[in-house]
């Protein structure tokens, strides 16, 4: 206790230094609590993608229900199927308002005649759709086939790309965060070296000396972690409606509360080790 | 109870700050260590709190071998030292209770508890009125007091006072030395670094001179009956006539036969300081 009262003392008595070395650590979390969530959002989206491996085949308006019901049964009879859809007129009409029933403009111009029927083919895996595309596409009743092995690629490539780059400024951050805390602490010891000599001459410990400065790293650290987190949680939480007009058909919303607690949780656990680790660093650099 | 043996220390610039020093003091002993600024008064109780290490010789304290004591035991024997600093050394951004707080709260003594020593011994010094003041606002007196007060905090065996009385009127002075007697008279060891002659001449009390850091004389109280042996006796020291000459060496009227007129010129320096 008398540990975290000196602490806050020495925060109290200095404030820009404590702002600064808070503000770097909030722009770290921050950054990191975007990554996590555009992460763990996108690998949501591409796993939603590649657990419903999926072909759909459009077939030509002039195409009569029995000859669409042939084509079904032959697909279906194909081992690596895993179920066969029929999507009629009617049913493509209503996925249709549904998916625009905000845009009265939209749901003037079309009618069920203009809406293909359409076959949606699932096979158990990803990479069984291909040959099933191909068979799809060689019927002369089929005017299109449509499926997700574009969609999944591209998405994949994405995801990986932002994890390197999300990857690359969390750590740069980080180093940053952690040297200008070693810096930020060093100054403070600097500036109280009269006061620890002094309490060293009147028999305290090293340990006695230092602790204080490691607990306001740790603390600087924590709050910085909980503003960037709480910005980001809240970020995300205003552009919900957008996002989730957005991502149409992708059952990403709600996200649950748990998710955002975890990440709480982790990002107050290395907010600690940082603030640890860079205050340590300052003491043995600083307080031999 | 504290023992130099032949201590000798050379600082970096080739000047000994002491050389060959051997002196011995028993327990709740009070002693005078008298010479003027550059003596070697300072350094002895650095090396007592083993702020710094002596080039030669040894030093213990109760069976404390000072010189091989391992760092991390540097805090406990530190604890066992009051130590009255030339400067005093306060926090001044903290109160005077805070700061008589501090080495309480350095040794683990719960808070409840080292409050209520605190204001103990604030009262024993007589500034328990100021107790929530800053030093700033203490005058030179009373700052000495909380000095004093925080060396005492810990009930240590030993007090090492550095100049308690330097920048204090006589009447302070007195009443500084008069509670640093009745701290010894409790049991406590002091030893007191001073040049304030009338002090030392009214107190009565084992006088160690030093000069250019050795030991020039070393007189036990008469009251006490112990004949010290002379550490360190310059030849135009004569022992039969160390008491006389110290005495008058510390009233700056050193003009006996036996004290040549740099000497003399040194210790004045001292007085007007």
């Amino acid at each position: 206790m008398k540990f975290l009262k000196t602490m806050l003392r020495n925060v109290r008595r200095s404030p820009y230094q404590a702002l600064a070395a808070i503000l770097i650590m909030m722009l770290t979390f921050l950054t990191i609590s975007f990554f996590v969530f555009l992460l763990s959002g996108s690998s949501r989206v591409v796993s939603f993608f590649e657990s419903k491996p999926q072909v759909t085949a459009f077939f030509k308006n002039e195409t009569k229900q029995q000859e669409i019901d042939d084509v079904a049964k032959k697909v279906k009879s194909t081992e690596t199927v895993s179920s066969v859809k029929f999507v009629s007129k009617q049913e493509a009409l209503k996925i249709y308002t549904e998916q625009n029933k905000d845009d009265p403009l939209l749901l003037d111009l079309v009618t069920a005649d203009i809406l293909p029927a359409s076959l949606e083919v699932s096979t158990y895996k990803i990479e069984d759709l291909a040959g099933i595309s191909k068979t799809l596409k060689s019927s002369p009743l089929v005017s299109d086939v449509i499926y997700q092995k574009d969609i999944i690629s591209t998405l994949v490539a994405w995801t990986g790309a932002v994890r390197k780059i999300g990857f690359a400024l969390v750590v740069v951050l980080s180093l940053v965060s952690l040297f200008i805390m070693v810096t930020i602490i060093g100054i403070k010891i600097s500036q109280k070296k009269e006061d620890i000599e002094i309490m060293k001459l009147i028999g305290a410990s090293n340990w006695y000396i230092r602790w204080p400065f490691i607990f306001e790293g740790m603390f600087y650290g924590v709050v910085g972690a909980l503003i960037g987190w709480t910005i980001a949680t809240l970020a995300l939480w205003y552009s919900t409606p957008f996002l989730y007009s957005f991502l149409k058909g992708i059952p990403i919303f709600p996200i649950p509360v748990d998710f955002f607690f975890i990440v709480l949780g982790g990002e107050l656990v290395f907010a600690i080790l940082l603030g640890f680790v860079s205050s340590f660093m300052a003491v043995l650099r600083y307080l031999k | 109870m504290i023992k130099l043996d032949k201590v000798s220390k050379k600082f970096g610039t080739g000047i000994f700050g002491l050389s060959d020093v051997t002196i011995n003091v028993d327990k709740s002993e009070f002693v005078f260590l008298v010479g003027p600024t550059g003596s070697g008064k300072t350094t002895i109780f650095k090396l007592l709190i083993r702020e710094t290490l002596p080039t030669e010789g040894a030093v213990t304290i109760n069976d404390w071998n000072i010189i091989k004591l391992p760092k991390d035991k540097i805090p406990h024997l530190r604890k066992k030292i009051g130590v009255v600093f030339q400067d005093l050394k306060l926090l001044l951004d903290r109160t005077i209770s805070e700061n008589i707080l501090l080495p309480l709260e350095v040794a683990g003594v719960r808070l409840e508890d080292a409050r209520k020593r605190t204001d103990e011994v604030l009262a024993q010094v007589g500034i328990l009125e100021h107790k929530e003041k800053f030093p700033v606002q203490l005058s030179g007196g009373e700052l000495q007091r909380v000095a004093i007060a925080r060396a005492l905090v810990l009930s240590p065996e030993i007090l090492l006072a550095d100049e308690p009385t330097g920048n204090l009127d006589p009447a302070t002075s007195w009443e500084i030395v008069k509670l640093l007697a009745d701290i010894n008279e409790k049991g406590t060891t002091v030893i007191m670094a001073t040049h304030n002659s009338d002090i030392v001449k009214s107190m009565d009390k084992r006088v160690i001179g030093l000069e250019k850091g050795k030991v020039v004389r070393d007189d036990p109280s008469a009251s006490s009956g112990q004949v010290k042996k002379k550490e360190d006796n310059p030849p135009s020291h004569k022992t039969s006539s160390s008491v006389k000459t110290s005495e008058d060496e510390l009233k700056g009227r050193g003009k006996e036969e036996n004290h040549s007129a740099h000497k003399v010129s040194q210790e004045k320096r001292e007085e007007k300081e």
